[in-house]
């Protein structure tokens, strides 16, 4: 039962924030819902690493706590590229600011002109 | 001491998941519908907070304080900054005309996610933990944090280079995209 409350925290998060990114015109908006959804996806993988049985879990393996931990190092690796992401994204949304006076992803629709 | 007794049973420990749980969720359904901006990253810095809440419940600790420095610490003030660099707030935090057609499929997909995580038949650690095995018990105590450090610079040593280097590029990617050009 634990596990599914964890679960459905993780997917609750991942669905506000896709509607977000879908829905909003504001970059900065988007790239804001775009954290929920990888919090969301976050919270999931330690739920998972923390009540779920590995495969390889077998008592012949000699050291069988690393593989119960998975989910926290791909959590870290989430972590780590989403804080590159960020840093890349919100550049990006200054550049296209100075060009357009404007962060709303209508305006930016330069190479259609 | 065995995996899902003591501290998981008692009510306490089920308190603070409810209160975590619906402060992160109603704190993320702000962040989408709050049209001030600014009051909006305030909201997001509140789910970063419960989700960290809720790595420490998963006995995830180390994640936690990754959590609060990188997300709470480092992401939301640099949001802030690029939020009151452009000065968009006057504009508020606009949706499209497709808002109803995309919340009407976000809420059904999460329905259906939220159906296919009570129907399924979790392969579940057992209470007790793993046969006879105390390591397991000690991962989740105190032996967390050395299991992890081993795995990112053994097991998983390939990608923390790789994370290394993508993060060097991100770096100098940021400084030349924000660059103002002096010719």
């Amino acid at each position: 039962m634990t596990l599914e409350k964890f679960l459905t925290i993780g997917a609750i998060l991942f669905f506000i924030g896709l509607y977000g990114v879908l829905s909003k015109k504001n970059s900065i908006a988007i790239l804001m819902s775009l954290e929920l959804m990888f919090n969301g996806i976050n919270l999931t993988a330690v739920a998972f690493s923390r009540y779920i049985k590995p495969a390889e879990l077998m008592p012949a393996v000699a050291d069988v706590s690393k593989y119960l931990l998975t989910g926290q190092v791909f959590t870290i690796f989430i972590i780590t590229v989403a804080a590159a992401e960020v840093a890349i994204g919100l550049a990006i949304i200054i550049a296209i600011y100075r060009t357009n006076q404007s962060v709303l992803i209508t305006e930016a629709n330069n190479l259609k002109k | 001491m065995t995996l899902g007794t003591g501290t998981e049973s008692s009510i306490v420990i089920e308190i603070t998941f409810w209160v975590l749980a619906v402060s992160t969720v109603i704190s993320a359904i702000a962040v989408v519908h709050i049209r001030d901006l600014f009051r909006a990253s305030l909201f997001l810095i509140v789910t970063f907070l419960g989700v960290a809440g809720m790595f420490i419940l998963l006995r995830a600790e180390f994640l936690a304080g990754v959590q609060l420095m990188i997300y709470v610490g480092a992401i939301s003030v640099l949001l802030i900054f690029a939020i009151l660099m452009t000065r968009e707030l006057e504009n508020g935090n606009q949706s499209h005309f497709m808002r109803v057609v995309v919340g009407l499929i976000s809420t059904a997909l999460m329905l259906l996610s939220i159906y296919l995580i009570s129907e399924t038949n979790w392969n579940l650690l057992s209470e007790s933990g793993v046969g006879n095995d105390d390591t397991v018990i000690h991962t989740f105590s105190d032996e967390s944090i050395p299991t992890l450090a081993k795995m990112l610079l053994a097991d998983y040593l390939l990608a923390f280079e790789m994370v290394s280097v993508l993060l060097l590029a991100a770096v100098l990617g940021a400084l030349a995209l924000v660059r103002e050009d002096n010719k």
